[in-house]
């Protein structure tokens, strides 16, 4: 570790906080994807979910990095202009987890009782407007924890963009290497770095999670010690994250 | 753009050869995520705190942080240390270790799911610790989370091309490389992309129709 | 006439049972000042309580009285937080090293508790074992019988429990009362010197509970089995018993044979609590 010098360490800092622009602007991308695609996904008619439906089953099945190269290589020649990489990577993350994302904002959408829909109808609310009062408002805190672990698994994929030379903490660490000549420290370093944004990101939705649930007048659940996330659909639906 | 047909045809003895790198890749890192998943999935139930807790603490860790930085780790590390693997085997561990540490949690569930009454009864018929897992508990929790397992080998599938990067030449690598001979990147890009999608798109049906079946 | 015990609470000192000149009565199973608790509950207080080799035992009382507990403890499922457990000369949770007693390790328990067997409520046969399978597991790996003498075994139960042409169902095929007898059946073939029968028939519809019980009256009036049965089937208690032992809020508080309990208790509680159920 004492060979990497403070020129270095200023580079994995830069890294690290493009890592964590990357992450930022593409959840937000994300969440918009998911949020017009997962609600598209449970709409009345069914050329919307068809389309809707098409999007997701591409991505669920796309490599994430497989499509991260076409964004770089192919559109640029396909349409002929040129994305800056920073964006191009925001783009090709927004869309892939959006699409994830899509999967958890129709379940949990789905999962509202229908008398609250019916509530809705009850007080002659628009379709839009009884999403938006009654549905959108219960199904959210049931989102955050499936969220949170794709958000970690987003944090996780931002690393593939340092393939593709953008200058996150990943590609950071392969200067550093190249430049000390050794590796273990620096992919030590990076590991930890990774580690602690993604227990950052969790805390964050915790507190995001509290106050959903405070919102709409429940407890805080209880939760395993030690587990950065929520296991449940881990163990059922098997990775909707990074790679699924 | 134009679209050439005779880069999608020169590019198919590459792309074949890398489709049977990939799936050679995956059946053997589902193999080592299956077995070491299964491993730390026990390991956490030891009533051994030793065990226990660092066990917990690596699959914590190895599953919150990017498969492709442990992909150059175990890359450029392990031979520092000397230890010496082919690119390919390199990639199978990394993938698989990983992985392993998705699967512990899907086991470790499945296990949570067997009734205690099937320990009680275990032990009020004095089965050894390890007849009980072999014959009366896995057996049970594997079986319901046999298609949770399968998305995994799907998610799986979609991280295999990551160990291009440190140089195996699958799918993605294929391409790159004939990219790089042939400066016609778009093409093959287009096939191996397109190849994704059909080996998962039916595997995913595959599973659901599966799940539908065992999980009532 | 049978198993002997010491209440712990005074008002019930009065209906100690006096003695036992019956039978092989050496003593099998003590409990010895056994305290329980589940957080601030406790469960079991200072319990002094003994078996009989041979001996039927029925404990009834209401229920969170501590009877489940008493089995429990006695197959290992659980630890007692005071207190010591004693079957035949060895000390079940602990072990005697040189005259001090040491926390038993894992080989002393199992040595321990190859004398017990258990029937639960919920009859937890293994789902993913055919029924004769269910009966061999335990006497192939644990006794080391060969396949061929397990299931020799195994077809003498099934035929002791009415199932001689089940061996080759699986647990779900059959129904709670075939299932029950199935894991009554399981129990024996390990062949213990006592049975812990746990409210076996409380999962049970009502037209199967009959079937059942015949099967534990055979066995207790052909056998010489120890048996300590927790139970809500008064009458099966009047049967079967040697003797009944009342609970209630982690005490014996009233013990004695089944005509005296069921006839004439002495003490107002286990009054109270017959009429109920009875």
């Amino acid at each position: 570790m004492s060979d990497i010098t403070p020129g270095l360490w200023e580079l994995l800092l830069k890294g690290l906080w493009v890592t964590f622009q990357l992450t930022v602007y593409s959840a937000a991308l994300g969440a918009a994807v998911a949020l017009v695609i997962g609600l598209a996904r449970t709409h009345r008619l069914w050329i919307v979910r068809f389309l809707s439906g098409t999007y997701f089953e591409i991505f669920r099945g796309t490599s994430a990095l497989v499509f991260m190269f076409l964004v770089f290589f192919a559109l640029p020649i396909a349409f002929g202009w040129q994305l800056v990489p920073m964006w191009a990577a925001v783009l090709a993350m927004g869309l892939t987890y959006g699409a994830y994302g899509s999967e958890i904002v129709r379940g949990a959408v789905a999962a509202v009782a229908p008398a609250q829909r019916e509530a809705g109808i009850a007080l002659s609310f628009t379709p839009a407007q009884s999403m938006r009062k009654v549905v959108l408002p219960q199904a959210w805190p049931e989102m955050i924890p499936p969220l949170n672990n794709l958000l970690i698994e987003l944090l996780k994929g931002t690393a593939l963009v340092s393939v593709l030379g953008v200058g996150d903490i990943s590609f950071g660490a392969q200067l550093v290497r190249n430049a000390t000549g050794q590796s273990a420290p620096v992919y030590t370093v990076i590991l930890v770095m990774y580690f602690v944004l993604a227990f950052v990101l969790t805390r964050g939705m915790r507190v995001l999670e509290r106050q959903a649930k405070a919102g709409i007048g429940q407890a805080p659940p209880k939760r395993r010690k030690l587990s950065l996330r929520q296991t449940k659909d881990l163990a059922t639906s098997g990775g909707t994250g990074g790679a699924a | 753009m134009k679209w050439d047909w005779s880069a999608v045809s020169d590019f198919m003895p590459r792309f074949w050869d890398g489709v049977l790198v990939t799936l050679q890749a995956l059946a053997l890192s589902v193999i080592v995520a299956f077995a070491l998943g299964l491993v730390w999935a026990m390991a956490q139930r030891s009533p051994l705190k030793v065990v226990r807790w660092p066990v917990t603490a690596i699959t914590e860790f190895v599953r919150n942080t990017p498969l492709l930085v442990q992909l150059f780790f175990l890359y450029y590390v392990l031979p520092e240390w000397n230890i010496t693997f082919s690119a390919l085997t390199t990639g199978v561990i990394g993938l698989g270790l990983h992985y392993s540490t998705y699967t512990a949690e899907v086991y470790r569930a499945g296990i949570d799911g067997v009734p205690v009454g099937q320990w009680e009864a275990a032990t009020a018929l004095n089965l050894p610790r390890s007849r009980t897992w072999l014959a009366v508990i896995l057996p049970q929790a594997i079986r319901r989370v046999v298609p949770a397992l399968g998305n995994y080998v799907v998610a799986m599938l979609k991280d295999s091309p990551l160990i291009a990067t440190i140089g195996v030449l699958e799918m993605l690598g294929e391409a790159r490389q004939f990219g790089s001979i042939t400066f016609q990147m778009v093409e093959p890009l287009v096939v191996v992309g397109i190849a994704f999608i059909v080996i998962a798109y039916p595997a995913s049906l595959l599973l659901r129709a599966l799940e539908r079946r065992l999980v009532r | 006439m049978s198993a002997d015990s010491t209440p712990t609470n005074p008002n019930a000192s009065t209906s100690k049972e006096t003695a036992n000149p019956a039978v092989d009565g050496s003593e099998l199973i003590r409990f010895d000042k056994v305290t329980k608790r589940f957080g601030s509950n406790t469960v079991l207080d200072e319990l002094d309580f003994k078996v009989d080799s041979g001996k039927h035992v029925t404990l009834i009382g209401p229920s969170g009285s501590g009877k489940t507990t008493i089995l429990r403890l006695l197959m290992t499922l659980m630890k007692p937080d005071e207190g010591t457990i004693k079957v035949g000369d060895a000390y079940l949770t602990h072990e005697d090293r040189g005259g001090k007693l040491v926390p038993a390790g894992d080989k002393h328990i199992r040595e321990v508790r190859k004398n017990i067997g258990m029937v639960f409520q919920q009859f937890n046969l293994f789902p993913n074992m055919k029924v004769l399978r269910n009966i061999t597991e335990a006497p192939v790996h644990v006794l080391g019988l060969s396949k061929d003498e397990a299931e020799e075994r195994a077809r003498e139960l099934l035929d002791l429990v009415g199932l001689g042409d089940r061996g080759d169902a699986y647990p779900t095929q059959l129904s709670g009362g075939q299932q029950q007898r199935v894991a009554i059946a399981r129990a024996l073939a390990m062949r213990p010197q006592v049975l812990l029968l746990d409210e076996v028939t409380s999962a049970l519809d009502p037209e199967l509970v009959a079937g059942v019980l015949d099967v534990l009256r055979d066995l207790a009036h052909s056998t010489d089995i120890t048996m300590l049965c927790v139970t809500h089937e008064m009458n099966f208690a009047r049967d079967i018993s040697d003797q009944v032992l009342m609970f209630d809020s982690g005490r014996i508080i009233e013990s004695g044979s089944p005509e005296k309990m069921f006839g004439d208790p002495d003490h107002e509680r286990t009054r109270e609590f017959l009429s109920a159920v009875l």
